[in-house]
């Protein structure tokens, strides 16, 4: 059973694999994937079972001792993020049936979910920088194919953009690791970790850790960086949106957090006030795009960057407080953006447009999806009983009790102005006189589209009422980020 | 207007045969010396293009009726597989083994599994290389 922990990477890739043997039969593909993803499902809920019973789970590859091989990590943080990207996988795929398109079907689409699946689980849990650079390009490689998938001409103009910045950004990272390694000598990160704090953080360290910063900036869209998000994550279809809207920036986020209280914490004053900063400008960005557009797609778009500016704001307090509510939030806003994604996708479903003022009235015919819509931006929001109330409460706490009154008070006013954004969704397209939908023939199947979206927004209910159950683990979780030396000790075993 | 190439025809019968022994041999060489899959995989894919230079895609496709993309999927298969094996045994993930073997007319030989993960690197390659180059190729 030393290898369990794997199985959540492994598990995709081989169906992944499997898929390529048949791809124009779309039975065999449908059936395949679903398969897949359950037993993923259950092998990473048994997983955080058992790192929740007997601590952090390592592997290193090939029986090599620990800084010499690729070492695996399944710590709390890993495994959480692990489960919340193969449950929103499976709702996406579920949703997909629907919603994709048979062309798109026969053309490698679940191949392309899954593989990316394995870069994100890989990313997760690698205990390797290098293997992380590797992780991110599967990941990035199948969503480069997911973004230019069907071939619509907003589509290619749009991958074009995204491509190029991303190839920019992953050759910063291969230079800004070249950096690291000649100064440490080693790539294993628990070894970085453990050799940073022997040399005590010079200042050629802390720019790398700036330079990290702007690598992982790029991919999780945090202030000065975020300049491609939007209309690249636009352009592809909705169940393509709700996955890279719920899991490709906070891959992003995960490393930043994972760089940021592994490797640089000695010289805090200076990378994580910049830190600091650049999250609320984020939220700053985040909050006027969400305000600028009529678009609901975009709305939803730019509250992602508002929502990395939160957890990172969260991060950089550096204390046990807001690292809990990180970690919360984190999880929490992964599935409450692909559930919104999904209901936004059954609203342009019905109307045809992703304009919202010629929306309106829809309360009239869809009222489930009018609750279950305004449940969900309320979640968003963090109204109390809510998914995202404790997570930004403690985010919030956490900033009062490092001092940073002001920008702590920024996240809460930043709350109105994500309650207001998403509740201009509900108000124009539900409410007052009812606008053209499509014809009813075109309509079919729509519960289709709206049992996978409303047991998402199910879970993120169960998962703001349950936070009494739910804590525990998160605060696992929060332990492993702000003690390196529990990460460090059960990778390098000493 | 068709032109009679001959010449290159009558040499790439010949040369074809050479290159592609020459990757067969870096590809079996890549333990001990340069080589490997990747550069195996690449010499052989460079000794399908140069058939396709001197004949065209139908021909090659009726000469060698090889699905590219199970190619690449059998390769990924035996990789994964190769390194999961070790998992079957309750070791690590990657785990590789060897043994020496006593083989007519090669005398003792190292026999390495690493091997087979080499020659799933090497089906990857000449798969996607083939796909690439065909695809751009065909105009379907």
């Amino acid at each position: 059973m030393t290898n369990f922990l794997l199985l959540p990477i492994i598990l995709p890739f081989l169906t992944a694999i499997l898929l390529m043997f048949a791809p124009k039969n779309i039975i065999y593909q449908r059936t395949l994937t679903m398969i897949g993803l359950i037993i993923t499902t259950g092998c990473s809920l048994a997983l955080i079972q058992i790192v929740h019973t007997s601590g952090i789970q390592v592997v290193t590859f090939g029986n090599w001792p620990a800084p010499f091989g690729i070492s695996m990590v399944a710590d709390m943080v890993a495994v959480l993020l692990i489960t919340t990207s193969v449950i929103i996988t499976l709702f996406t795929v579920v949703y997909s049936f629907k919603s994709i398109g048979i062309a798109r079907e026969k053309f490698f689409y679940y191949p392309g979910v899954l593989l990316m699946l394995t870069g994100v689980n890989g990313a997760f849990m690698t205990g390797d920088i290098f293997n992380l650079f590797v992780f991110f390009e599967v990941l990035l490689m199948a969503s480069y194919l997911l973004s230019v998938i069907g071939g619509e001409k907003k589509q290619l103009r749009e991958s074009m953009k995204y491509i190029l910045v991303n190839v920019v950004s992953s050759a910063l990272f291969v230079i800004t690791v070249a950096l690291l390694y000649s100064v440490v000598g080693t790539l294993n990160m628990a070894d970085i970790s453990v050799k940073i704090a022997e040399i005590n953080q010079p200042g050629i360290i802390t720019t790398i850790g700036i330079l990290f910063l702007v690598v992982f900036g790029l991919k999780a869209a945090i202030f000065p960086l975020f300049f491609w998000l939007p209309s690249s994550y636009a352009a592809p279809p909705v169940p393509v949106l709700a996955l890279f809207g719920a899991l490709l920036t906070k891959v992003g986020v995960y490393a930043i957090m994972r760089t940021y209280t592994l490797f640089f914490v000695h010289d805090i004053g200076y990378t994580h006030m910049i830190l600091l900063v650049l999250s609320v400008l984020t939220i700053l960005a985040g909050c006027i795009g969400a305000l600028s557009t009529f678009n609901v797609k975009n709305i939803i778009i730019y509250n992602i960057v508002i929502a990395v500016g939160v957890i990172l704001f969260g991060v950089a307090q550096m204390n046990d407080t807001s690292m809990i509510g990180a970690m919360y939030y984190l999880v929490h806003d992964m599935l409450i953006k692909a559930a919104l994604f999904f209901l936004v996708g059954i609203m342009i479903f019905l109307t045809g447009t992703e304009n919202l003022r010629k929306m309106g009235g829809m309360m009239r015919s869809y009222p489930s999806l009018a609750w279950t819509y305004l449940i969900a931006a309320f979640g968003l929001a963090g109204i109390p009983p809510l998914s995202g109330f404790i997570g930004k409460m403690l985010i919030v706490k956490g900033g009062f009790e490092a001092d940073h009154i002001w920008s702590s008070i920024w996240i809460l006013l930043s709350s109105l102005v994500v309650l207001l954004s998403v509740i201009r969704i509900f108000i124009y397209g539900f409410w007052g006189e009812e606008k053209r939908l499509v014809a009813v023939e075109k309509r079919q199947g729509y519960w289709r589209l709206y049992i996978p979206a409303t047991i998402l927004v199910a879970i993120t209910v169960f998962y703001g009422v349950g936070a009494e159950w739910i804590m525990p683990y998160m605060r696992d979780a929060a332990d492993v980020l702000l003690n390196p030396s529990v990460y460090t000790d059960a990778v390098l075993k000493e | 207007m068709k032109m009679n190439n001959v010449i290159l025809k009558t040499t790439t019968q010949v040369v074809f045969f050479i290159i592609f022994l020459f990757s067969i041999h870096i590809f079996l060489a890549g333990h001990f010396a340069p080589g490997g899959g990747f550069v195996g995989g690449l010499l052989t894919a460079s000794a399908l293009v140069l058939l396709l230079l001197t004949y065209d895609l139908k021909t090659v496709k009726n000469l060698l009726p090889i699905n590219y993309m199970t190619l690449t999927a059998v390769g990924l298969l035996l990789a994964l597989g190769t390194a999961s094996l070790s998992a079957f045994f309750g070791e690590a993930f990657f785990m590789h083994y060897f043994d020496h073997f006593n083989i007519p007319l090669l005398g003792d030989t190292e026999l390495h599994t690493a091997m087979i993960f080499d020659l799933g690197v090497y089906f990857v390659v000449v798969g996607v290389t083939m796909i690439i180059i065909q695809s751009i190729g065909g105009d379907e």
